[in-house]
């Protein structure tokens, strides 16, 4: 009885594992095999240089520079923004705060990552822009400012709790080490623990630029939807995520070249998403050999 | 007779365990004492009073006083950063930073705020000189010190510590971790530099307290059972405890 009893969860969870694994080879088969549909019609090179990507106007471009730029454009403002912030809360939370407080900060600081991201997106629309318009009138109702300033508020947690764990994890003798040379708690953070957690903190802002790279919502809101190649952060842009919305939700014909487009800009970000997990993976590994 | 060191009235407590008790001693300068005794019972807890480490712990409380040189280490006038500046410890397991060679040893100098670079290269050659480590690492100062043994690592440590020219040292099981050829070559080590500095160190093996110190302190239950020059305690000592401690008898 026990005996079958095993099988059938041992069963359980090799199905669970190969579903996961299908769907992943399903999703990119259906990139892969779409986009090369949509390649034979556009030429690569014309993709990856083009200045304009205009695939819904009479007068068709297809470069993905602008959507590119748009995505990036916002995720850079939403690190800027997470990254500073975040690590000061892990370096507070691991080497300043009571045990007790940050038993109960950390979870509370988990929440910002549970608020449902449109909410977010109102958010930035409503109240961050009207407030900088204050500042910068001649920002636009739509900007990446906003979108990105909000959005690094939603993955603060990604950096300050991953960074926090990395910080933790760092031998507990090598704290002592340096306060038994006279060093300050703050040369210790800066000159010891950050450093002996790079990998870590490395790792975890990787996670942040994935999260923000692959965030719609907030950036189809607030930011957006007008493929321009720029770095002005005032102005609207659109991010590959938002494109891919506005298409799926459009009116677009199926089975059409316009429609494919969002094949193209979705296994672009797959690619960026792609190489990131790697070289996290790579940094992962090599952290463990270290501390081995 | 002057100390360099003294614990007036010491106890300790964390939280509701007294860990010392009425701890009352005067530590001479320029020789090693040494603190013995069976497994918790407070040596290194009495160690680290003397550099403050052992305020992070939340639970630990401390009646009595502590001097170097006549002052009071534990009046809130004392910066514990000085205090660790003129008090260097070398732990138990090698701890060095996973930075090179010659960052590790310059370390204290830099969080001093020194930038002149032929003064920190002076002071990091002789600090691993005195180490006895120079001769091992003079061509890869460069490289990582977690890829140097167990011994090297250790002297290491101690380089560090002494790249600041303290002049108390205090020193928790330090050989525990290593070798007897790296255990030999650290406890040479400290013979020579009981000429410059003043050593506490804690150890489990008595043959190496006998080796070592000048001067032993026998502690048992969070007492200070016994405390005199190490020969008085090893021949002819005057508790009947230190007898079958330090005869093997128990502990
Ligand atoms: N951080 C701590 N919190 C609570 N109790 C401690 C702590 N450190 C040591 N103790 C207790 O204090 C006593 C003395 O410990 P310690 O000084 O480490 O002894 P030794 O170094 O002689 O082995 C032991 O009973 C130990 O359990
Ligand atoms: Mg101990």
């Amino acid at each position: 009885m026990q005996k079958i009893k095993e099988k059938i969860i041992e069963f359980i969870l090799r199905a669970t594992a190969l579903i996961t694994i299908l769907t992943t080879i399903g999703i990119i088969w259906v990139l892969l095999s779409e986009s090369l549909v949509f390649f034979k019609e556009v030429s690569i090179i014309d993709f990856l240089t083009d200045t304009q990507w205009t695939p819904l106007f009479a007068n068709k471009h297809f470069g993905i520079l602008p959507l590119i730029s748009g995505t990036i454009l916002t995720t850079i403002i939403a690190i800027s923004v997470s990254l500073p912030i975040g690590l000061t809360i892990a370096i507070y939370l691991s080497e300043y705060a009571p045990k007790k407080l940050k038993k109960f900060i950390k979870p509370l600081l988990e929440i910002l990552a549970a608020v449902p991201t449109v909410v977010y997106g109102f958010f930035a629309l409503m109240v961050v822009t009207p407030f900088l318009q204050k500042l910068i009138p001649e920002m636009a109702g739509f900007n990446s400012l906003s979108a990105g300033i909000v959005m690094g508020i939603m993955i603060i947690p990604f950096i300050s709790s991953l960074s926090e764990d990395a910080l933790s994890a760092v031998p507990k003798s090598l704290r002592e080490a340096s306060y038994g040379m006279g060093a300050t708690k703050l040369q210790t953070s800066f000159k010891v623990m950050i450093p002996a957690a790079s990998s870590g903190i490395i790792v975890s802002v990787i996670l942040a630029f994935s999260r923000a790279i692959g965030e719609t919502m907030i950036v189809a809101i607030a930011a957006g939807q007008q493929p321009r190649l720029t770095l002005n952060p005032l102005v609207p842009v659109e991010t590959i995520t938002a494109y891919i919305v506005q298409v799926s939700l459009g009116d677009v014909q199926h089975d059409s070249l316009e429609y494919r487009t969002i094949f193209a800009a979705g296994i672009t970000l797959f690619v960026f998403t792609f190489i990131l997990n790697n070289i996290s993976f790579w940094i992962r590994k090599k952290f463990r050999e270290e501390y081995d | 007779m002057k100390y360099k060191l003294e614990a007036k009235n010491i106890d300790v407590f964390y939280g509701k365990l007294k860990a010392l008790n009425n701890i009352n001693i005067g530590i001479t300068e320029n020789a090693v004492t040494g603190l013995i005794g069976p497994s918790g019972c407070g040596k290194s807890t009495f160690l680290r009073l003397f550099n403050r480490m052992n305020d992070y712990i939340d639970s630990f409380k401390l009646n009595g006083d502590i001097y170097i040189d006549n002052t009071n280490i534990y009046d809130k006038s004392v910066l514990v950063d000085e205090l660790r500046k003129n008090v260097g410890m070398v732990f138990q397991k090698p701890n060095p930073f996973p930075k090179s060679i010659f960052d590790n040893v310059a370390y204290g100098l830099k969080i001093q705020g020194i930038n002149d670079k032929a003064f920190i290269k002076t002071r990091v050659k002789d600090a691993l000189k005195q180490a006895a480590l120079w001769e091992e690492v003079k061509d890869d100062l460069g490289k990582s010190a977690l890829a140097l043994s167990g011994g090297q690592q250790q002297r290491v440590c101690i380089a560090r510590a002494l790249a600041v020219e303290p002049s108390i040292i205090l020193m928790d099981e330090p050989t525990s971790a290593l070798d007897p050829i790296a255990t030999a070559k650290v406890e040479k080590l400290i013979l020579t530099l009981k000429e410059k500095y003043t050593i506490i160190i804690v150890t489990h093996n008595m043959q190496q307290a006998g080796r070592i110190s000048d001067y032993t302190a026998f502690f048992y239950m969070g007492d200070l059972i016994e405390f005199d020059k190490t020969d008085t305690i090893f021949t002819n000592p005057k508790m009947e405890r230190t007898e079958n401690y330090i005869t093997g008898r128990f502990g």
